[in-house]
């Protein structure tokens, strides 16, 4: 009898560890890329239901392979990202906006603007003058919108997603 | 207390050599704690070491895609030093939306400023991707393509050394762990001049080590077998057919010249790579293009073929 209190009592024990695992897992995670979008379906297919920048705080609701639905601000917008828009680091913006609280240590943190940044460089360009970036600029500034590659798929007769399909 | 200090010197010395990299820091820490427990180096000593092991062995995980965009820019403004861009908006603009695409069925589908493509005016067979997203391809090595099919392979394998991290790993020890403990240092204050100026200087070295191997010397064989790899799950998933990747590198078997200054020296043969892609056991089983993916090729780069 005593033993059967003992095993339920251990049971009883497990389950709360258990529990309690899945409700840490709703965390707080950044932005790590200049812009990216919150999905209505864990694929690039999906419709874009918001938008979101550089440093912004997500929870994390639901992880679905390498999408995880997250959550924005007051939770009002919701939609999957891809993991590797999304960094447990909190980004201290150089603006001064920023998700750092002071209690974080400095593996906790990356820092916008900092390190090899815009600021290094321009001083590297100082010293490097033959160098050009005109044409970086001209391509960085050419950009493909969700619609014109969902009409590439279809013009091309090209069905994505199938084997082994990550879309 | 001089030959402690030696002796964990020593054992530190070993086990660091001893283990890889992402061990390291734990190695440290049960060397440091030996080296406390047996007096040979003081708390602060050891604290020190640890801090600045720690800084080292996180290595490329420290970088933050932001980083990598802007060593990536000044890469890319490397290569435009050596290969003039080509201003062929069709061109670019093609490639850019098969790009993009492609790009999005990668492992690595966002990175901080996307991905950016651009055609080389050059008769070169050559190829370069940055870590910040910028890829390049020669006008000769568009050539090597007879469908959009090949051509996609020719990005993919460029998305697969971003993907796998390619450039980042061609920057040394050395200079890596250099330019960390720059990065470690600045913590949370305000960066001045003289800090900048070494951090500049970091910045230099980096971008002439993968300069040098991604220009020069080459990646190693098996990055070069691994981005192809990485070339055929792309094209899988995107439903193109993958067996172009060895189509357009039996084309440019015909196209390339011996003693060449571009895949000719950076990449293994294309018979090896093809050998290669099929001894891996990949499906690379040839389907016929759709005749308005054959049109909508040859409008957008036919002129160049
Ligand atoms: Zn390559």
């Amino acid at each position: 009898m005593f033993r059967y209190i003992f095993m339920i009592a251990c049971l009883m024990l497990l389950g709360s560890l258990w529990l309690g695992s899945t409700a840490v897992a709703q965390k707080t995670m950044n932005v790590q890329v200049k812009e990216s979008q919150l999905r209505a379906t864990p694929s690039y297919l999906g419709k874009i239901v918001a938008r979101t920048t550089y440093g912004s705080s997500v929870t994390v609701l639901e992880e679905r392979g390498a999408w995880k639905r997250v959550s924005l601000g007051s939770g009002k917008n919701q939609g999957w990202m891809h993991n590797t828009a999304l960094t447990s680091k909190k980004i201290a913006l150089k603006a001064g906006q920023s998700n750092v609280g002071t209690s974080v240590t400095r593996d906790e943190i990356a820092l916008a603007g900092k390190g090899f940044s815009e600021e290094v460089e321009a001083q590297y360009r100082k010293s490097n003058k033959n160098l050009d970036y005109t044409w970086i600029n001209k391509m960085e500034a050419m950009k493909v919108s969700q619609e014109q590659m969902e009409d590439f798929i279809s013009g091309g007769r090209l069905t994505p997603g199938g084997e082994g399909g990550r879309l | 207390m001089n030959k402690h200090y030696w002796q964990t010197g020593f054992i530190l010395l070993a086990l660091m050599t001893l283990m890889g990299c992402a061990v390291v820091e734990t190695a440290t820490t049960v060397a440091t704690t030996v080296g406390e427990a047996t007096g040979a180096i003081s708390k602060s000593q050891s604290q020190s070491i640890r801090k600045s092991t720690a800084a080292v062995s996180k290595s490329l995980e420290d970088f933050t895609p932001e980083q990598e965009y802007y060593i990536g820019r000044t890469v890319g403004a490397v290569v435009l030093g050596k290969y003039s861009a080509s201003a062929d908006a069709k061109v670019n603009a093609y490639l850019n939306v098969l790009g993009q695409t492609l790009a999005q069925v990668s492992d690595m589908p966002e990175l901080f400023g996307g991905y950016h493509f651009l055609v080389l005016d050059s008769d070169d067979i050559n190829a370069f991707a940055t870590s910040g997203g910028h890829i390049f391809i020669t006008r000769g090595l568009i050539r090597c393509c007879r469908t959009e099919d090949a051509l996609a392979a020719v990005l993919a394998h460029e998305i697969g050394h971003v993907q796998l991290r390619h450039g980042m790993k061609a920057i040394e020890k050395a200079r890596m762990t250099e330019a960390l403990s720059i990065l470690a240092q600045e913590g949370a204050k305000s960066f001045g001049s003289p800090e900048v100026a070494q951090l500049t200087q970091a910045f230099g070295g980096v971008i002439s080590d993968i300069t040098n191997t991604m220009i020069n010397n080459g990646y190693s064989r098996s990055y070069e077998y691994q981005a192809d790899a990485a070339a055929v799950s792309i094209l899988q998933r995107m439903s193109y057919n993958p067996g172009a990747l060895t189509d357009m590198l039996g084309v440019m078997t015909r196209q390339i010249k011996p003693g060449g200054s571009d895949f000719a020296k950076t990449h293994p043969s294309p018979q090896n790579r093809i050998a290669e892609l099929k001894a891996s056991g990949k499906s690379l089983a040839v389907t016929e293009t759709p005749a308005i993916r054959k049109e909508r090729f040859t409008k957008a780069v036919g002129h160049l073929l």
